[in-house]
């Protein structure tokens, strides 16, 4: 290094580790200035500045530190950021990189960090045991009501940001052959052999560095293939780079394994980078490959120690003690003690002797840690204590000592002696990270000389290596991996080689990996006092597990709901397998027969923001306008949503409110004409020459005799003889029909018919086409439409004698090709035009031109549900739900007797004919000027009666109606058919029900003639 | 995310297929000839089989062809697509679950209802 290294902090070694110890940086935590280096964690600089506690827990609010390194960390969860639109919550401060001007902040805890009201629950723990939430569900009733405003502010984590998130996200679609996930030794091996097949790779590492271990450990003796580990690691990184087919992705996690080798990769791709730098990169990126195969190179995850008082700050993973000594250059503490029931903890005590700690003690459950160990610690001069536990542990915001004594089956046996410290590093033993193999539908079995859960059978094309697969050894992972590699290249037809003649030996530094189980360790103190954390996020102890049990709650999956284990942001990553230990000695069976609880996506928090992509805003959905969308929109459409589409659902004109418009243009349309833009209309051309054959198996009305030149109002229904579609169809020819469907239904309607074509009927010869998109269709009605219409037609007559209801004729509008369809949906005369989509806008405009003089006026869709609602035609969706027939509906004339249909023999089962269900009927109001809101529940009686009146139905549409000048409503009622004149109530909310009378459906019979 | 073989296109991503649920279910060819319970039965009673299960995909987003696929439910693996009208490739165990109803002369029905499940 040629520049002057910055001042270092007070923890910080002065060489080592993957930091750029020239460029200082300047962050801040709770509102303090602090600096780290480049290449730092919020964590590895918090630590090097001597910050233990950052966190509250998360329903005792008791301090938390930095337990793990990594990702597995449970505790030391921060706000980054305080702008409403951008600051993000829950973010691991040992997964956060350090970007200048970096803003942290503690959750979680009020006033404040150090001084938290919500320590009170720490001191009613005995009162807020596990099932809590439960207990207060079922108990007294109010008792929640009482406590959830208490509980609901205690417990929690941060706040959720309040502001639209300004960030890119994007969505990445990738095929490779090779998937590698995690690049220590193992996983390096495995993605350069399968890139020296020329398969194409992809090399997926969580960190911002590839290496796994390789840079968290002291090199010491390892060699890799006969090089010091970290320069076989730059060898093997300048390999893959010079592949052009592998594509190598730090920062990035695999956060979910599916079906079909189908994985989604979550990238960070700015959170390191502040703001000015991150350019035109998407804040996140999720990858969505599918990989031929999968190599899983997790490695494991270390697991805690369960004893009393194991979650102080200052208390950590061994492993995490020398991710932050080698890796970070920094030291966790001053002065030791090493706490474990394993050979591999020891390294801690001796690397951190190395670099000037003092180390106080270790202390191994195990009567027998390997000779070498106990030899290396003489030579260091360090005390060791064998047979022994942590019997309780003291210091607040950060450890000040322990209480160590011997133990034995029976519980603790010596007298506790007192140890000061200011750093406990614990293992409880390696747990081979098979989130990934789980996921992915491979089964697990227990390894009892690992006393850990490993992958067992493959039910995918993956394959897991090294640490991941309880291979621990450095030989294991290299080999393991080569093998791997190649293996899966050639199961993608690729050929490689696992071995490289020239490679050098491998070897660990380290004695072999041996473990005996500790699960739950005893202590001298009463029981009541005693709190071992199995769950260091959502506060569970070993306690809560026994109470489970005790309660029935002993199933793995019943404990782990019950108590919330492993329930937390960080998924019980350090938790699993003591859980499973803490039951197996509670229920005294083997821990393989009490089995895992399942590992689902993601493997850890992703934003919704990836989840999302590009998918936002105007992309969140395909949004249709019709030909003459811009016309409505010059002319003060309100639109509404309605399938796809926009539709206008009124025009307001200046001055006007929504229901002085609809009013406006329904009297229009009673009096002078109406336009509507009805080019939504699903429309599908079918032909053939059992196209009406066809036809009369779909709908439920008959179709042999209609002859061309004629349409037909038609319903469909499903097998289940209930409608689900509706619209009319007219027969341009023996062998060619024009279906419309429901403006929401095309697509579905289309399918339907597909459907039954193809799986039912393909001796029917028949064809269909959409064609909603090819025409535009204005709706022209009224009793002055016939005037226009003749005015408008070079070549069809449009005298409604000569052109009657229900008939349809093809022919020109100033030369433009139109079909012309008599139908209604208002009663009143109506000409449905239709031209070809481009000449949408055309025909509107010369429309309004031309029916200007007749005082035309456009209606939109409120005055079409208005209008049709006058004349009680049904809008299905509206007034139907999946659970009406047309009898139902009073449409039994639609129903033909003579032949089958889909749906038809459903009309006669018992359920279906019953004559008290739901029947579309019409209600007038007592009082004319009473608007009855839709959706209101229709009673019987008067007054509401105790303890509950029952409901005889609902109402679907209602409105004030112009032309009769009062209120309508259509509702659906039990029996309604058979209860013309009767009086019902409609019930509201806070006021008396409302008097009605029941009348048929059509309010305009008796007013005139429709059409 | 499913890669599903479509017979007449080849191999596309799930994204561009919809499901139609169990495959081999004939609709019965004289509706008025067979009891509520059949009838119900057709409409409404689908096996729940664990393994392997022979279910209907259509290529809506491509051909728009249906066909019958043979998969795994437990796995989630796709054994073989065919077209409509094929037997399936392999047995499947579909209609033999105990949770259908019991029918009083399932041979008769079988007849009327164009074969039923097979």
């Amino acid at each position: 290094m040629s520049a002057q290294p910055a001042r270092l902090s007070q923890n910080r070694l002065s060489q080592g580790g993957l930091i750029d110890r020239t460029q200082p940086i300047t962050f801040s935590f709770d509102g303090k200035r602090y600096q780290g280096f480049a290449g730092d964690t919020l964590a590895s600089a918090l630590l090097a500045n001597g910050v233990h506690h950052v966190a509250r827990s998360f329903k005792y609010h008791r301090p938390r530190g930095f337990m793990g390194a990594g990702p597995e960390d449970p505790g030391a969860l921060v706000r980054i950021g305080s702008d409403p639109a951008t600051m993000v919550v829950n973010q691991r401060a040992t997964e956060v990189e350090l970007h200048e001007g970096l803003e942290a902040f503690p959750q979680n805890c009020w006033p404040s960090l150090r001084f938290d009201i919500g320590v009170v629950n720490d001191l009613m723990h005995r009162f807020l045991p596990a099932g809590f939430y439960y207990k207060t569900f079922m108990g007294p009733p109010g008792s929640w009501m009482f406590f959830e405003p208490f509980i609901r502010r205690a417990a929690g984590l941060g706040p959720a940001p309040s502001a639209p998130d300004p960030a890119r996200y994007e969505h990445m679609n990738r095929h490779c052959e090779v998937l590698v996930i995690g690049s220590g030794p193992a996983g390096l091996a495995a993605a350069r052999q399968a890139a020296r097949s020329g398969a194409r790779v992809i090399l997926a590492e969580e960190s911002a560095a590839c290496g796994g271990r390789i840079f968290a450990e002291a090199e010491g003796d390892a060699l890799i293939e006969g090089l010091a580990p970290r320069a076989w690691c730059t060898r093997v990184l300048e390999e893959l780079a010079d592949h052009p087919d592998v594509t190598l992705l730090t920062r990035t996690s695999a956060s979910g394994y599916y079906a079909q080798n189908w994985l989604t990769l979550f990238e960070n791709c700015t959170d390191h980078l502040p703001p000015s730098q991150a350019g035109n990169l998407p804040r996140h990126r999720l990858w969505r490959v599918r990989a031929q195969q999968v190599v899983l190179a997790t490695g494991a995850i270390e697991r805690p120690l369960v004893f009393n008082g194991n979650d102080r700050p200052g208390i950590m993973l061994a492993s995490a003690a020398r991710t932050w000594l080698h890796r970070y250059g920094v030291r966790p503490g001053e002065n030791a003690v090493i706490f474990a029931n394993n050979d591999d903890a020891w390294r801690s005590a001796f690397d951190l002797h190395d670099v000037g700690a003092r180390i106080a003690a270790i202390i191994d459950t195990r009567p027998d840690p390997a000779p070498a160990h106990r030899e290396a610690a003489q030579a260091r001069g360090i005390p060791v204590r064998l047979g022994a536990t942590i019997v309780a542990t003291r210091g607040r915001r950060r450890i000040r000592s322990i209480d160590v004594a011997a133990f034995d089956a029976g519980g603790v046996t010596g007298k506790p002696e007192r140890i000061a410290c200011d750093l406990l590093c614990v293992s409880g033993g390696w747990s081979p990270n098979v989130a990934l193999f789980s996921q992915s539908g491979g089964s697990l079995r227990h390894d009892e000389a690992l006393a850990s859960f490993v992958p067992d059978e493959a039910r995918q094309e993956v394959v897991p290596v090294g640490a991941c697969a309880g291979a621990f050894s450095l030989e294991e992972a290299v080999s393991g991996g080569r093998e791997a590699g190649r293996a899966a290249a050639q199961a993608a037809g690729f050929v490689a080689s696992a071995t490289d003649p020239a490679a050098g030996e491998t070897r660990d530094g380290a004695p072999p990996y041996r473990v005996a189980p500790a699960w739950e360790l005893p202590s001298n103190r009463p029981k009541s006092r005693i709190r071992a954390f199995v769950d260091h996020q959502n506060d569970v102890t070993a306690k809560d597990l026994h109470l489970a049990v005790r309660e029935g709650y002993g199933a793995v999956e019943h404990a782990k709901r019950y108590t919330t284990t492993g329930m937390g942001t960080d998924q019980g990553k350090t938790v699993g397998v003591n859980a499973i230990g803490v039951l197996s000695g509670v229920l005294d069976k083997p821990i393989g027969e009490i089995g895992v609880t399942t590992f689902r996506p993601p493997w850890k928090p992703i934003s919704f923001g990836a989840v999302a992509g590009q998918h936002v805003g105007a992309l969140f959905h395909p949004r249709r306008t019709t030909a003459m969308h811009d016309w409505h929109v010059a002319n003060g459409a309100v639109f509404e949503i309605v399938g796809d589409w926009l539709r206008a659902r009124v025009y307001r004109q200046p001055g006007e409110d929504f229901e002085a418009a609809l009013q406006r243009e329904c009297r229009a349309a009673r009096n002078a004409i109406g336009v509507l833009d009805a080019s939504t209309l699903g429309k599908i051309d079918i032909r053939g020459k059992d196209a009406r054959v066809f036809l009369n198996r779909i709908y439920s009305n008959a179709w042999m005799k209609l002859e061309p030149g004629r349409c037909r109002y038609g319903l469909m229904t499903n097998e289940d003889g209930m409608v689900f579609d509706d619209g009319v169809t007219a027969c341009l020819g023996d062998d060619h029909f024009h279906m419309t469907t429901t403006t929401g239904g095309a697509a579905r309607v289309l399918a339907w018919l597909e459907e039954y074509h193809q799986t039912e009927w393909p001796d029917l010869e028949v064809f269909m086409t959409s064609v909603t998109e090819q025409w535009a269709v204005a709706s022209i009605c009224g009793p002055r439409a016939p005037e226009l219409a003749a005015d408008l037609f070079d070549d069809i007559d449009a005298d409604p004698e000569r052109f009657p209801f229900m008939s349809h004729a093809s022919g020109h509008i100033d030369g433009v090709p139109a079909r012309v369809f008599r139908v209604s949906f208002t009663g009143e005369i109506s000409y449905e035009i239709n031209v070809p989509a481009s000449y949408g806008l055309w025909l509107w405009r010369t429309l309004m031109e031309r029916g200007a003089p007749y005082g035309i006026t456009p209606y939109g869709t409120e005055g079409m549900h208005l209008l049709r609602a006058e004349k009680g035609f049904i809008i299905v969706g509206q007034e139907t739900d999946g659970t009406l027939t047309p009898v139902d509906l009073g449409m039994g004339w639609a129903v033909k007797k003579n032949a089958d249909f889909i749906g038809k023999r459903s009309l006669t089962r018992s359920d279906t004919a019953r004559d008290d269900r739901l029947q579309l009927v019409g209600l007038l109001t007592a009082d004319p000027a009473f608007v009855i809101p839709e959706g209101s529940q229709i009673i019987a009686s008067a007054r509401e009666q105790s303890p509950r009146t029952p409901m005889i139905g609902h109402v679907t549409s209602s409105y004030f109606s112009p032309t009769l000048g009062r209120s309508i409503a259509l509702a659906l009622v039990a029996g309604g058919h058979g209860r013309m004149g009767e009086r019902i109530h409609v019930a509201r909310a806070g006021a008396d029900p409302v008097p009605a009378t029941i009348t048929g459906t059509d309010f305009l019979a008796g007013l005139k003639d429709a059409s | 995310m499913f890669r599903i073989r479509c017979p007449y296109c080849g191999e596309r991503d799930q994204i561009e297929f919809g499901y139609g649920g169990e495959a081999h279910i004939a609709r019965p060819r004289e509706p008025e000839a067979i009891s509520d319970a059949q009838w119900a039965d057709y409409v409404f009673m689908r096996t729940n089989t664990k393994g392997l299960f022979a279910e209907r995909w259509v290529h809506s987003a491509g051909c728009r062809r249906w066909f019958n696929a043979l998969r795994d439910t437990a796995t989630d693996r796709f054994v073989a697509t065919y077209v409509i009208g094929e037997a399936p490739p392999l047995p499947v165990t579909q209609g033999a679950d105990d949770g259908a109803p019991v029918e009083e002369d399932a041979e008769a029905a079988a007849d009327l209802a164009g074969g039923g499940r097979p």
